[in-house]
């Protein structure tokens, strides 16, 4: 049985926690409007850029002039990972999941035999693969110093992607990023970025006439839509992050004040018990007399 | 036929403008062109130089880099990697973009085939052309 001394220390200690996760909440949710407007000024330029290159691809496809980052090395083999996590901890399960995603998707490929080689983004998804797959890690981006994440972030770790994919490092490229659905619920996300993979039906872009060629066009916008991609996955990432850091910090600060509750109970209880203690001995005492 | 049609002026981080304009100016990867309402629908990458919008309210200039143009018969889409307005471009800004086209150019001249060191150059020479256009100085960008 603690003292009521050490009771009292426990639930001061306890107090300054959920004044600090409170805080620590407020701040993600200011944060987390930002990053989600970010996110939706990002958006058009998205969808157009991946309609025209979806447009594109689909009249190139098949043909025999289609830029390798559409129609791939033609092999199967070595497969690039990137990991985008956060820098900072204390957001819940937002780290874990998307790991736990690229793990499944690493064991099965070195299950099939293939090669496999990491990028991470940000600090805490290093951390954990490092441990298990730190012989695959190739490379690391560190976007700690970023305070608010620009084109020019998405732009360089396009260019080291793209970088290696002429060097032939590579085959197959993966992003693997939490898409944002909400407050509550960050989806984690396998993307394929190399080769370029559209999903739903491309609208007919017989329609337009291109300037260069429809060749030339896409082989300037190809490496340009692979930095989109990563671009709109670093913004859902932040916002996930953002939104993950609300809700755990908002369950902190909870538990805390449910743990102040039960504390201050136990506190009462045997301060009553100690003052009944006392009574008990004054009486028996004055009896005695 | 309608005399307006819709612009929309688009970077990765966000929408610089919408508006219902008149006349636009592009620099396109092959040459310059003016897209007017019910211009034939095509797509036509850009070369780094200055995008006018001519509207009711006036000519507005853009400097713009690299990215695309989608034009439709009613609407006008630039899709540009970096764009801002001629008023907000200052030295400093245009320095460091050529700066990026100098330092893209030497490394193409060490790695790659000469394809890529004519295409680096070319964006190299759009560049100073682009900021003697607005009256910045291209020479201030020592390597």
């Amino acid at each position: 049985m603690p003292s009521l001394k050490d009771l009292k220390n426990r639930i001061g200690s306890v107090k300054s926690t959920r004044k600090i996760t409170k805080a620590m909440q407020m701040v993600a949710a200011a944060k987390l409007r930002r990053a989600q407007e970010a996110a939706e000024a990002a958006r058009p330029y998205a969808e157009r850029m991946n309609a025209v290159v979806a447009g594109l691809a689909s009249s190139v496809a098949g043909s025999e002039g289609a830029p390798r980052l559409l129609a791939g090395t033609g092999a199967d083999k070595v497969h690039l990972l990137v990991v985008m996590t956060s820098e900072r901890g204390l957001c819940g399960g937002f780290n874990t999941v998307i790991v736990r995603l690229a793990r499944a998707k690493i064991n099965e490929l070195l299950a099939a035999g293939k090669t496999v080689k990491i990028i991470t983004v940000g600090k805490k998804g290093r951390e954990q693969l490092k441990r298990d797959y730190g012989q695959y890690v190739v490379g690391h981006v560190d976007l700690s110093e970023v305070k608010r994440i620009g084109y020019d972030n998405a732009q360089g770790i396009a260019r080291d992607i793209l970088a290696r994919f002429n060097a032939n490092e590579f085959d197959v490229a993966t992003i693997f990023y939490n898409r944002f659905q909400s407050v509550i619920s960050q989806i984690p996300t396998a993307q394929q970025v190399i080769p370029a993979v559209f999903d739903g039906g491309a609208e007919a872009s017989s329609l337009y006439d291109y300037e260069p060629s429809e060749e030339g066009i896409l082989a300037d916008l190809l490496p340009r839509s692979v930095a989109t991609q990563i671009f709109t996955a670093l913004l859902e990432n932040a916002a996930s992050e953002q939104g993950a850091r609300m809700s755990a910090m908002d369950n902190a600060t909870r538990n805390a004040g449910d743990m102040i509750n039960k504390l201050t109970i136990v506190y009462n209880r045997s301060r009553q018990a100690a003052i009944t203690t006392e009574l008990i001995e004054i009486i028996s005492g004055a009896e005695a007399l | 036929m309608a005399d307006t049609m819709q612009f929309d002026l688009v970077s990765p981080e966000r929408k610089l403008t919408s508006v219902q304009a008149r006349e636009v100016r592009i620099p396109g990867a092959d040459g310059d062109l003016t897209a007017m309402p019910g211009h034939a629908p095509m797509i036509t990458t850009l070369r780094p130089g200055i995008l006018t919008v001519i509207s009711a309210e006036g000519s507005t200039e853009y400097a713009v880099t690299g990215g695309f143009a989608e034009i439709t018969g009613d609407s006008v889409s630039v899709l540009a990697e970096r764009g801002l307005p001629t008023t907000e471009m200052t030295q400093e800004v245009y320095t460091s973009m050529v700066v990026e086209a100098k330092r893209h150019h030497e490394s193409a001249r060490e790695e790659a085939g000469e394809e890529a060191v004519e295409a680096a150059a070319k964006l190299l020479a759009d560049m100073v052309a682009m900021g003697t256009h607005i009256g910045l100085d291209p020479h201030q960008a020592s390597l």
